[in-house]
């Protein structure tokens, strides 16, 4: 698991301000949420692949975030053209296939695809750190920027003492099997992971109290605009205007 | 430095601390020693103020420390070294990390920046700087741990097992270090070879006390 295997790399995108990124995100995806045709939500698709293209990321990797999107963009396909009143078009045995349905899916999906497209392209493209200074630095109060920050620092760590206890039951020859056996092994893993999480946050706090931390985090980069930090942002505002005026 | 009188602390209702005294004088160089489970770690931890007595006097650095705000005057002072570097490194980069004591001690980035590049080379890890902490080796972890607390600059160090699972090599090199710093400290270990590098008296905690090893 790597949240952040696009951040790393030294492309112009890398190297725009966080809290110009952010900001341009909100922007976007606030507009290509809100509107209602799809012409505009498929010409929305197009800024954040241009500014993948300028990152130069690895596109394979993007393509496999999108599939897990879009899998449970999926679900839509299978409920909303048979349960959306509109115009009948077709039937599929018994059940009859509404266009707006189909078109209600597709604007979904074409939405979705944006939306996350240019998150990975401008978020995924910074180091989490430099996200969680950008929202303290925009006055996002510091509690949530700390458990933002934690949430990511010690996804990690969970992630590897989850393993190490599933390893430990495999190793004594545990089998997943549909029986109360499994359910009860499988509610002692969660309830184990949970209890050692809780035990390791006051370690861990502890450890931070003994370096000085009275609830304050002290930031060591600022931040300062550069030309195509403003580049973006008017690019970013100026396109999103525009999706809000094609139909 | 440190005197402890008649300190007690129960986990449930089992006494692991049962009236024990310690005292440290500058320039002392303890190794503390005794079985799994005898209260080394917990002593550490009511000397930083993480956990509180149920009953004992504690002073420190000629003063009485109670409560919080006592104990929060004394931790830039002491180095404390926890057991598991994966608790005492959160920042994803090592400068960050190693910044965030003297940060929060009040110096200015640009002297954490300084003080982090001196410890770093001190400690031969240099060009450490931008690596991500939870992508180092365990040794480098433990090196890296040791550079936090070294970093605030420290008048006295407390360090829980800082070369457990360590691989000859590494734990050669945190002797080096330790001798080379000289500072007052308390090493808690199970390595006497590593205690006679590195200390010159061993105490042993047993049975809630503290007696000469």
């Amino acid at each position: 698991m790597d949240i952040e295997e696009f951040a790393l790399g030294d492309s112009f995108v890398h190297n725009l301000d966080p809290r110009v990124k952010i900001i341009c995100t909100l922007v976007f995806s606030t507009v290509v949420a809100l509107n209602h045709w799809i012409s505009a939500a498929a010409a929305a698709i197009v800024f954040p692949m241009v500014l993948i293209a300028a990152a130069r990321i690895n596109i394979k990797r993007v393509l496999s975030r999108l599939v897990v999107v879009n899998t449970f963009i999926l679900f839509l396909w299978f409920l909303l053209p048979f349960t959306f009143p509109g115009d009948v078009i077709n039937s599929l045995g018994p059940m009859e296939i509404h266009a707006e349905g189909l078109q209600y899916a597709l604007l979904i999906t074409l939405k979705s695809n944006a939306i996350v497209l240019m998150v990975i392209a401008l978020l995924g493209t910074s180091p989490v750190f430099n996200l969680v200074h950008a929202l303290s630095h925009m006055g996002v109060p510091d509690k949530l920027v700390h458990i933002f920050f934690f949430c990511f620092r010690y996804v990690h760590v969970i992630h590897e003492e989850y393993h190490r206890l599933a390893k430990a039951m495999k190793i004594r020859s545990f089998q997943p099997r549909t029986d109360v056996h499994t359910y009860r092994a499988y509610a002692y893993l969660v309830g184990m992971i949970l209890v050692r999480s809780f035990d390791r946050s006051k370690r861990i706090l502890a450890a931070m109290k003994c370096r000085g931390f009275r609830g304050r985090f002290y930031i060591l980069h600022h931040y300062e605009m550069k030309r195509c930090d403003y580049l973006l942002a008017i690019s970013s505002v100026v396109f999103s205007a525009a999706l809000l005026v094609v139909k | 430095m440190i005197h402890l009188r008649h300190v007690r602390f129960k986990y449930n209702s089992r006494y692991v601390l049962n009236g024990l005294d310690l005292s440290v004088a500058p320039g002392d160089r303890i190794g503390l020693v005794g079985p799994n489970g005898s209260g080394k770690t917990t002593l550490c931890q009511i000397i930083m103020g993480l956990l509180a007595p149920e009953s004992g006097d504690i002073e420190i650095f000629g003063k009485a420390r109670v409560d919080e705000a006592d104990f929060q005057e004394i931790r830039g002072r002491i180095g404390f070294l926890f057991q598991d570097a994966d608790d005492q490194l959160f920042c994803p980069t090592v400068l960050e990390d190693v910044a965030f004591g003297p940060l929060n001690m009040g110096k200015s980035p640009t002297e954490a920046k300084r003080i982090v590049k001196a410890t770093l080379a001190s400690l031969n890890l240099k060009g450490f700087e931008e690596r991500i902490t939870y992508q180092l080796s365990g040794g480098e972890k433990r090196l890296v741990s040791l550079a936090t607390v070294l970093a605030m600059e420290p008048d006295m160090l407390i360090l829980d097992e800082p070369t457990s699972g360590l691989d000859e090599e590494t734990a050669e090199r945190i002797v080096h270090i330790l001798n080379e710093s000289n500072l007052t400290s308390i090493l808690i270990s199970h390595d006497r070879e590593f205690l006679d590098k590195t200390t010159g008296k061993m105490l042993k905690i047993q049975n809630g006390i503290i007696s000469a090893a």
